[in-house]
């Protein structure tokens, strides 16, 4: 069972009080982008097996998103952040390539 | 290869069985091929077959990382139907649905094809509308379907309690000729046939990088090392999005994991599938007699062929409503496959871009009943270099171009 903490409330939640979201950070493009940038917000996905920075919502608790970093091939979960930025926070970062030495690193 | 046969039981059966050859030859790769089709689940084997059936193409490579069939081809719950909404489902599904009908003839390999009926329930009113709907555009594509009312249900289904209260049983779509097949004979059958033709099937072998000259593919880099290609087919289902970032692009597609489960065996009791896409549950009953229940998927990126156990639990929950006779049974395996989801539920048989490169994925939770239509287009695109009029509708360019084939209205459930 997958357990995520909830960085605006502090609840540790399992995943039935949570609505996952899929890939995070991606860059959103409106009206006047090209058709490839358009696609690469709306469906290209890199869906790694491996280190994975997504969106979850705390549906049945305060309700709001957030993110968390989360091996998709173990499903351990590297830690968890609030979504107002851009880019994953460097001490996370830091942590998971402490434990996985051969990540590439976030792209 | 020694043909398989009544005489060849006989025979065999007077010598204790030690006269039976091996089904397919595990040659060490050559240095190159004309295709090399990554990926040995049905749909890879398919491919390969088709090619060297319908294209004469035979020097070909079909590359497995594990063993065949190991994938979603051996952990899938076998469901076949083709009553699906658009035009160009219709068309590749009812195409794999008429070559299950001779597949164990065509292979010389017993597939196990049981057209028993299938019956998609609506429990809901929105159901009845979606399900009649479905009649109509399956009347127009050729495909044989019917709605049947809820005493008809009730009475192919004896075991079924129409009254609800949650999920009343208000009729159902009524597919004659769907049902099932053996899945693992389904690859082995399909992988006997490519050997004999003189294919390599390589197993316990995994890609790890795609190379390529001036935009076009040159070869594979595996873990028995370097192997040249002329043509390069990914049939990798879940693990599609690690091909294609080694091919060089990303994919509109999502691997989340799927999972099924099967009760301790009992006496016959059912003999049509049942799909309840309300409750997310689907059932029937296997020659062994266990209770095949197929349940929801995940919807979070997974690789680890395990699911989440709520979705057992919600399962099974809703379909003891509708079946009370399971709600004593006890279950004896459960089991997860990583399933390769697009946002339109439909799969991807395409060129990509790389030059010479083609990927087929998507099927996400329903392709094991595609897989000989699957082949057949897939070969036809490798072949030819071009999309047939199977495939054209299903490259990969529709999302850009915003031309999706939306299943996932008329079939939102896993299957
Ligand atoms: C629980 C469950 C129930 C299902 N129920 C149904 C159903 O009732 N009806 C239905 O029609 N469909 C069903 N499906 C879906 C169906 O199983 C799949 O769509 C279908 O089997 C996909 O076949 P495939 O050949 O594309 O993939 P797979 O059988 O998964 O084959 C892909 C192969 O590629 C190999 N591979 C991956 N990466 C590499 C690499 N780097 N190098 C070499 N090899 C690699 C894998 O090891 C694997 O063997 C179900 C799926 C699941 C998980
Ligand atoms: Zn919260």
């Amino acid at each position: 069972m997958l357990i995520l903490e909830c960085p605006y409330c502090g609840v540790k939640a399992e995943e039935t009080e949570l609505s996952p979201g899929y890939e995070a950070h991606l860059k959103r493009y409106g009206p006047g982008a090209s058709d490839d940038e358009f696609e690469s917000y709306m469906f290209a996905r890199k869906n790694p097996k491996g280190v994975h920075f997504e969106r979850w919502r705390h549906v049945y608790g305060c309700g709001k998103w957030f993110l968390a970093a989360r091996c998709t091939a173990t499903l351990e979960v590297f830690g968890t952040y609030p979504a107002q930025t851009s880019a994953p926070p460097p001490d996370l970062i830091e942590a998971i390539k402490a434990k996985r030495p051969g990540w590439e690193g976030y792209k | 290869m020694k043909r398989y046969s009544v005489f060849a039981i006989a025979r065999e059966a007077l010598r204790h069985h030690t006269g039976w050859e091996r089904a397919w030859a595990s040659p060490l790769p050559k240095k190159s091929y004309d295709v090399i089709v990554v990926g040995a689940g049905g749909h890879g084997l398919a491919t390969a077959y088709y090619l060297g059936k319908n294209f004469g193409i035979t020097n070909v490579a079909v590359i497995e990382k594990g063993w065949l069939g190991g994938g979603n081809t051996g952990r899938n719950t076998t469901i076949i139907r083709s009553n699906y909404l658009q035009d160009p489902s219709a068309a590749i599904y009812e195409k794999a649905r008429s070559l299950y009908e001779t597949l164990s003839q065509e292979l010389n390999y017993n597939v196990m094809f049981s057209p028993r009926g299938l019956l998609m329930l609506a429990q809901t009113h929105h159901e009845v509308r979606g399900y009649l709907r479905t009649v109509h555009a399956n009347t127009l594509q050729g495909v044989v379907t019917e709605w049947i009312g809820p005493e008809q249900v009730k009475k192919l289904v004896p075991i079924i309690n129409i009254d609800g209260p949650r999920y009343p049983v208000l009729g159902a779509l009524y597919q004659a000729r769907g049902g099932t097949a053996r899945h693992d004979a389904v690859a082995w059958g399909y992988a006997r046939a490519c050997s004999e033709m003189g294919m390599h099937i390589i197993q316990q072998c995994e890609v790890k990088g795609v190379t390529q000259e001036n935009g076009v593919v040159t070869g594979v880099e595996t873990t028995k090392g370097h192997i040249g290609t002329k043509k390069l087919a990914i049939v990798v289902a879940g693990h599609s999005g690690q091909v294609a970032e080694m091919a060089g692009f990303r994919l509109p597609v999502e691997a989340v994991a799927l999972q099924a489960l099967v009760s301790e065996p009992i006496k016959p009791c059912m003999d049509v599938v049942v799909m309840a896409n309300t409750v997310h549950g689907y059932m029937s009953q296997s020659d062994k007699g266990e209770m095949v229940i197929g349940g929801g998927t995940d919807s979070f990126n997974n690789y680890t062929q395990r699911g989440s156990f709520h979705h057992i639990e919600e399962t099974l929950r809703a379909l003891i409503e509708t079946f009370p006779m399971i709600s004593r049974l006890k279950m004896l395996r459960q089991w997860g496959g990583i399933v390769d989801m697009t946002g339109d539920r439909s799969p991807i048989l395409s060129k990509t871009p790389l030059g010479n490169c083609f990927i087929n994925c998507g099927w996400g939770t329903g392709g094991f009943k595609a897989i000989p239509g699957s082949g057949w287009a897939m070969a036809e695109l490798v072949a030819t270099g071009q999309p047939g009029p199977l495939t054209a509708a299903f490259g990969m360019e529709r999302f850009r171009e915003g031309r999706f084939i939306d299943e996932s209205v008329a079939a939102g459930v896993a299957h």
